[in-house]
């Protein structure tokens, strides 16, 4: 197990592999989001009390969820640099903030559509959306850090110590809806018990989170061999990739 | 593990423990500020100010809807099933507004406890279902209860 996790210290090797990955990564990821979206858009049946009006959750929710587990994954690769010095781990946590910036805009963004005809308005200053706009200032904080600091090494330490910190956000936006009062509903999905709705509409949902999960490890990979060749531009390895194209 | 990363992981540990404690208190401490209303039992309790605009919410208890026949005014009664709390508004009700709905008001909370709302949004729970499934169970729930006034009869 070590060995594997020596190896991923390996940009080279990484950079090989996720070549490998890719494609399966993105044709897996459209399937399954095209098939959700379109499910669930077009032919989940429609909610009794808010109509048409809640198939907005087909992207809000897969959004909502992708940004907080982006984070998470970016607060484990976190400690991976501050203890390991991993530098494939900075190159994870650098590649996919804005990724994860663009989705929990995107989830703010369905979230105040949704709002507006349901519950009356697009913005309200409750626990669950004000996290999440917390959220979105996290990651805003972590690309500006990273482009503020010069130096690769010590940008690395800054950034992942700002990860952890905001990491305990998370369990924040999670639990906000059972700990305090809010406009926001709870969660549809729960880990120990069935969904709150029918499998009509929970499958497609299902299917979109699964979607854009794939999804976003495709646009991971490819932003961390971006990532990778401007780092290791001096190395033969890169050389010899960019003049012949083999790893 | 190598010693100088076990002690890398046990401060990264610690920050993350010391970090936790603190937002933990400071939330704790904060609750009634984040909590976005107060629910009808607190405020028959008197733990909701009279002198601020607070928001209240609660499920719009059922039969309680009085609307004006000339002007925009609605008065209902706002429950959390242990109390209630009657709600005075003037303005456009949201679509979702019903009876046996949850709604937040903003407003002000008179001396006479009632509260006279500026504005009302409407709550949904995180049940969703097809429409026909909704009205099975509307069906089911009102057979059940004319069952049991039958039995109640005889």
């Amino acid at each position: 197990m070590w060995r594997i996790f020596h190896k991923l210290g390996s940009p080279k090797w990484f950079f090989g592999i996720a070549a490998r990955f890719m494609p399966w990564l993105l044709a897996g990821g459209l399937l399954l989001l095209m098939a959700g979206i379109i499910w669930g858009l077009a032919f989940a049946p429609e909610d009794y009390l808010q109509g048409n009006s809640y198939r907005i959750i087909f992207i809000h929710v897969p959004s909502a969820f992708m940004a907080q587990s982006v984070y998470i994954m970016m607060a484990c690769a976190a400690v991976v640099t501050l203890v390991w010095r991993m530098k494939l781990a900075d190159v994870f946590v650098k590649a996919v903030a804005p990724v994860g910036l663009v989705l929990t805009f995107l989830a703010l963004f369905t979230g105040a559509v949704w709002g507006k005809p349901t519950w009356g308005t697009w913005w309200i200053w409750d626990a669950r959306l004000t996290s999440m706009l917390i959220l979105l200032f996290l990651y805003g904080g972590v690309i500006a850090l990273d482009r503020a600091i010069n130096d690769e090494k010590s940008a690395a330490r800054a950034v992942a110590v700002l990860v952890l910190v905001g990491v305990v956000n998370i369990p924040i936006i999670k639990y906000s809806v059972e700990w305090w009062n809010t406009l926001h509903q709870p969660a549809t999905f729960k880990l120990t018990e069935k969904p709150s709705m029918p499998a009509e509409m929970w499958v497609p949902l299902l299917l979109s989170v699964l979607g854009l999960y794939l999804i976003f490890g495709w646009l991971a990979c490819v932003r961390m061999q971006a990532e990778i060749l401007v780092r290791e531009r001096r190395t033969r390895w890169v050389k010899t990739f960019v003049t012949t194209g083999k790893v | 593990m190598h010693p100088i990363r076990k002690k890398r992981l046990t401060i990264v540990l610690f920050l993350l423990a010391g970090l936790s404690v603190a937002v933990a208190l400071t939330t704790y401490a904060l609750r009634q500020n984040i909590n976005l209303f107060y629910d009808p039992s607190q405020i028959a309790a008197g733990e909701a100010p009279t002198d601020a605009r607070i928001r209240a919410g609660g499920m719009v208890e059922e039969g309680s809807v009085i609307r004006d026949p000339d002007s925009l005014k609605v008065e209902f009664k706002v429950t959390d099933y242990s109390a209630s709390v009657p709600v005075e508004y003037m303005g456009i009700l949201p679509d979702l507004f019903a009876e046996g709905q949850g709604i937040v008001a903003m407003g002000r909370l008179g001396t006479d406890g009632r509260f006279v709302a500026d504005q009302v949004l409407a709550k949904h729970d995180e049940n969703y279902m097809p429409p026909e499934v909704s009205g099975a169970l509307e069906k089911a729930s009102k057979a059940q209860t004319e069952a049991a006034a039958e039995t109640a009869t005889y």
